[in-house]
Parts: structure tokens; sequence; C-alpha cells
């Protein structure tokens, strides 16, 4: 009986061991529910699909990938809550996640104090050099730099931005600002909106008076975006240029037409890529992770550009797991500043060793009439150059901070 | 002339907003004293009514709408027959329950229809004066929100089934022994609160995005607008929004729409201080002398 009971007790001993040696665990803290759920859920659901071919094709260093992931709901106190969960309980290897820049803030320093490796996939307002955190999605150099020039050449050199009145939307409004200025345009007014208004009649009055011949809408959330709706409504037909519609909560399918006629913006995927163009490197990858991502989560009703930049992350991870033959946390982030790079959805992503962010195709929509999308232009390869040239160098000095640009690091 | 009719159109846009989030809940407050933290609620089934019975069915917009308000009728009628009746005279168990409710539908609609639904478009067009141009919409809810309150005025004050209604919330068991049917009177109160606020959400839904949490946008202007117009609301009603909305208005003008909040709800934080019983105190008071 004895020497059953200690048979047992041994044998789970290794059981358990083993599990745990056998397994790289990814934490992802992802918003499943809550106000940033139409944008989030095809976001996991490519985590899963990196995660599940990953291990199809028999994992990395010989272990699978394991995902332990929690659902923070939309709301910044769960994001904390689950982060340190993850660190000191689950004791993951790296951490995914964040939508929101207030949400990713609140979980960063106690990611760099676990000095836990972190992932953030989405596009923001740009300016985090971190020596543990890594971007994956687009930052205002590559989404604004692109856009604005090319819609003052097309339109005028007139700017009126109306953004959200936090820190997402203030700093790309700076970054707008800084934009039309290199480009010898004039910024005729710029208004920040409470997240709670969603009635705009004497923001749409007050667009009219400035007479831009550029509108940048930087809103963020279901209230304001009531605004696209007015503004058809109210016939004030000015070319809006964006960073956050269509490619991340898909309005152009969810509003009815002719709410965001007129509208461009800068992604670095959407599904509709290979729908436009017609052949090439992009439309064939496009088409093809499509369809394995439709295998997958055949109702998925739009895979967005962070559903890319999510799965990007999971692969540049696993190369960078790959090339350190190890999953300690510095040995990867070393990995990765020594230029790692996938050949993702839309071409190759590579880390840049200085700001540890993505490198990215950026592909210009724009909304036509009937909310049809088309690609007038298409940037390959541009940079995350904004950090580097600014003084941010993560691979020679460490730091662990956000940067704007009326306050760069070399200050 | 341009500049006048711009004054009337961001005036009246604001009138009419606040206007339509009060005008449910300062009946259901102002008749019951029922604190109905579901009036939000309340705008969600009147707008989803709307868009879903127009977008399933294909119905031309106006029969949408009023199936949205009917919906909302119903809705108000069930909650009133299960639950509120038993609140009446308990104003603070009224929040609680109504907390509740509001976060049991909010959540059944996110369950339900997920967490956005395709909107219909605005009716009516556009036209141009001088450098501007408005939505003809927004001027037809301007008027709109005038003529309910002008038919509500009219139902509680110069109806019998007026009269039965003040006479049931100014002394409930005296009516009941004149033969009022009390009960009866409740419910088609609650019933007439609960479908404003479906007919606010009827009329918005086409130009807001529908998502679960539409009547929250609705929910801290029809509170304000409610306590700025005090205990009577057919009197508070209209000069209260009308200045909180002059004081909206001319401050986002002048500065910006976050200033144009704060000011507004300083705004308020006075009138309670130097009018506690809020405009309809006033005038109330007033017109006694």
């Amino acid at each position: 009986m004895k020497k059953i009971v200690i048979f047992l007790i041994s044998s789970f001993l290794i059981m358990f061991s083993s599990v745990k040696a056998d397994t790289i665990k990814l934490g992802i803290l992802e918003d499943e529910t809550g106000n940033f759920a139409i944008a989030v859920v095809p976001k996991i659901h490519a985590y899963e699909l990196a995660v599940k071919e990953i291990n199809a094709a028999g994992g990395v260093l010989g272990k699978k990938l394991e995902i332990v992931r929690y659902d923070t709901q939309s709301d910044n106190r769960r994001f904390q809550e689950f982060a340190r969960r993850l660190i000191k309980k689950d004791k993951v290897d790296v951490v995914f996640g964040a939508f929101s820049s207030a949400s990713r803030e609140s979980i960063r320093g106690i990611m760099e104090k676990g000095k836990m490796l972190y992932f953030y996939n989405n596009q923001y307002e740009g300016g985090v050099c971190s020596k543990t955190t890594f971007v994956t999605g687009a930052v205002p150099e590559q989404q604004f730099s692109t856009l604005v020039p090319w819609m003052m050449d097309k339109y005028g050199k007139n700017v009126y931005t109306i953004a959200a009145d936090y820190n997402f939307g203030q700093i790309s409004a700076e970054w707008v600002r800084q934009i039309v200025k290199e480009n010898g345009g004039t910024m005729v007014g710029e208004e920040f909106i409470p997240l709670d208004v969603s009635q705009f009649s004497q923001t749409i009055q007050k667009i009219q008076k400035a007479k831009p011949d550029v509108l940048m809408t930087l809103l963020v959330g279901a209230k304001q975006a009531s605004f696209y709706e007015q503004q058809a409504s109210a016939g004030l037909g000015i070319p809006m240029g964006t960073s956050v519609n269509v490619g991340q909560a898909y309005e152009h399918r969810r509003f009815a037409p002719p709410a965001l006629e007129n509208m461009y913006v800068t992604v670095n995927y959407i599904e509709e890529v290979h729908d436009v163009i017609k052949s090439g490197e992009f439309h064939d990858k496009s088409k093809d992770f499509v369809k394995r991502f439709k295998a997958l989560y055949p109702n998925e009703p739009y895979i967005n550009m962070e559903s890319a930049n999510a799965y990007n992350a999971i692969n540049l991870y696993v190369n960078a797991v790959k090339k350190a033959g190890t999953t300690e946390t510095m040995k990867v982030v070393e990995a990765l500043e020594s230029g790692i790079s996938f050949d993702g959805p839309s071409g190759v992503v590579t880390i840049d060793p200085k700001s540890h962010h993505g490198s990215h195709t950026i592909f210009l929509v724009e909304v036509g009439k009937g909310h049809k999308v088309s690609i007038p232009k298409v940037w390959k390869d541009i940079q995350p150059y904004w950090l580097g040239q600014s003084g941010c160098n993560l691979a020679q000095k460490a730091d662990y901070s956000q940067y704007t640009p009326s306050n760069p690091p070399s200050n | 002339m341009v500049f006048l009719f711009n004054i009337f159109y961001q005036f009246g846009d604001s009138l009419a907003f606040l206007l339509l989030a009060a005008i449910g809940l300062a009946v259901i407050f102002g008749m019951m004293k029922i604190i109905n933290l579901a009036h939000g609620e309340f705008i969600t089934v009147g707008a989803y009514g709307t868009v879903v019975s127009g977008k399933v069915f294909n119905l031309p917009l106006p029969i949408a709408m009023a199936f949205g308000v009917v919906i909302t009728i119903i809705f108000g009628l069930i909650l009133e027959k299960l639950i509120i009746r038993y609140l009446y005279g308990r104003p603070l168990d009224s929040v609680v329950a109504t907390w509740g409710i509001s976060l049991i539908v909010s959540q059944s609609f996110l369950v339900i229809f997920g967490p956005s639904y395709e909107g219909l478009q605005t009716p009516m067009g556009n036209f141009q004066l001088g450098e501007f141009s408005y939505s003809e919409y927004r001027i037809f809810l301007i008027f709109i929100a005038l003529i309910i309150l002008f038919l509500l005025y009219y139902l509680f004050m110069k109806t019998s089934f007026g009269t039965l209604a003040r006479a049931t919330i100014e002394n409930p068991s005296i009516s009941s022994s004149m033969g009022v049917d009390v009960k009866n009177v409740y419910t088609i109160t609650f019933a007439i609160g609960a479908g404003l606020a479906g007919v606010t959400g009827a009329l918005y839904a086409p130009t807001m995005t529908i998502v679960p949490s539409i009547g929250q946008a609705f929910i801290v202007s029809a509170f304000i607008t409610v306590v700025t117009a005090g205990a009577s609301p057919f009197v508070g009603l209209v000069p209260a929004a009308a200045f909180l909305g002059t004081v909206q208005t001319s401050v986002t003008f002048f500065y910006k729409s976050t200033i144009g909040l704060i000011a507004i709800l300083c705004a308020v934080i006075l009138i309670i201080r130097y009018l506690p019983k809020g405009f309809s105190g006033l005038i109330l008071k007033t017109r006694s002398k």
C-alpha cells in the first residue's frame, strides 16, 4: 500500500514537472468583452491560429506552446489584476495583449517590474521605448507620415483635427500637427472631445467655419463614432483621414453608407487587401491568411489589422526563441534585437533593434461610394524611425519610458 | 441672418437633446417619485426596437420608430407589473432595483445583439446656408421635442386622465376612496414615461452608433435636466433645458467641448445650491406670491 502511494505521488510529480518543461506558456490579456470587444475578438482568434499552426509544425525547441488567457473586459483594473496573476501565479514566459493605450500603460509598469517580456500588438500613438516591451502594431510615423502628406497633396494644405481627449488622441494630434507643419501646411483648427460626447452639431459647425481641406478624425469609442453619421447627414463633405477606423472595428461594414464615405485610413492590413489588389505578393499572402483564418473561425465577421499584428507577434516571438535557444527573457530580448523578422499576412515585418517596433507595409485605404473599399497607394517597408532617430537605442541602453514629439528622448 | 440661424440651430439642437433625454425620466420621477436608473435602457430598447425592426422587416423609418416605441411601452408595462409597482413610495429602494434592471437589460442586449448593430441612415437631407450646411432631421427634432412636450402638458393638465393622475400623485388614499383606480393610474403613467424614453431612443437611433450602451449617452443629460427642472416636470423642464442648453452652447461655441461639459455640470451645482427645488420650485414660488 505504502509503495503504491509513493509510486502515485512520484509519478504525479514527474508528470507535473514534465508538463511544465514541455510547454512554453504565452500569457494573453485581451478585451474579449466590453467597449473594445468588436476590434479585439479577431485578434484573440489570430493568436490562437498562430499557436495552433506552430504546434502543428512541432512547436519550438521541442516544446509546445500553451495559451493562458484572461478576459480583461476593457477594464484597466482587470488588466493589472490579471497581469500580476500571469507573472506570479501562472509564471508565463511572455505576455501578449492590450488594446487601448490606457490599458497598455496600466500594465507596462507591472511587466517591467516583473522582468516579463511583453508584446503590444496594436496601432497606437507611438513613443514607447522600453527594454522588455515590443510593439508589432503601426505607429504615427508609419500611419501619419504617409497619410497626411498624401491627403494634403490631393486636397489642400489646410488641416483640422478632432481627437479623443486622452493620451491616444492628444499624442496622435501632436503628430498630425508636426507632419502638417513639416509639409508646409496650416492647422486651421483642433478640438479635443471627451469620450462621453455623442452629439456633434457644434463641432460640425466649427469645422465648416474653419473651411479645412482635410479633416483628421482621431475619434475613439462607440459614442464618438456617432460623429460619422452626423457629419454625413449634415452634408459636411470634407475628406477625412484617420488611423483608427476601418482597420480596427470595421466601421465601413457596420455603419450604413454614406457615414464613412470619403474617408482615408492607413493600415498595415485589412482582409480586403486581396480583393482590391488583384495579384502579386500582397494578394497571395492575404488570401492565404484569410483562408487559414476562416478554416479555424468560419464565422469571423472581419479580420482586422490588429489580428495580423497579433499573428505576427507570436511568430516573431517564436523566431526569437528559436534563435536564442531558450525562453529566458533577456536572451529572447537579445535575439529580438538582432533584427528578427517574419513574413506575415502583409509581407515582412522586421523588429527595429533600437526602438523594439516593427516595420510595416502600409496600405492607403479609401472608403468610397456605398462604403466600397479601394487601395490607391501602398508603401512598402515603412520603418518605425522616429524613436531611433531621436535617441532611443534600447540595444545599447535600457530605458522604460514613453516619449512624444514635444518630449523626445534626447532631452 | 446666417449668424442668427446658427444660434437657433445650435441652441435648438442642444435643447432638443436635453428635453428628449429627460422627458421620460421626468414623468416617472416627477409623477411617481421613482428614481429610474434604468432610464437609459428604456432608450436603448426604443433604439434597438426601431433599428432591428427596420432592418429585419424592412419597414419604413416612421413605422419602425412606432414599433420601437410600442416595444418600449410593453417593456415598461411588464417591468411595472413585475417589479416597479412594489416600489412606489420607496425612492431609495427604487434606485437599487432599477439599477439592477439596467445592468440586466444592457448585458442582455450585448448577449443577444452583440457589441454593435448596423445602424440606419439619418432620414431627410441637408441644406446649405452661407458657408454652413445643416441636417434637416436635426431641425425636425427640435420641433418634435417641443410638440411632444406640449402634448404631454395637454394630457396631464387638460384631460380627465390628467386630473386623475395628478390627484393620485397628490394623495393616493383620498383618490382611491373617491373611486379612482390608483393602481391603474400608476401603471398607465409609468407606461407613458417608458414610452417617452422609447420615443427618444427611436428618434435618435438613426443618428447614432447602435451599441448596447447607447442609452448611457443620454443618462447624464437626463438626470441633470430633471434635477434642474425640480419636482414638477411640466413647469420646470423647458426652462431647465433652455438654461442648460444656453450654458452648453455658448461655452462650447467660445471654448471647447470639454469646457462646455464642465460648464454644464458647474451650472447644475450652482442651481442645486441656490435653487434646491429647481426651476419649477422657483416658478411656483413666484406664482403663489
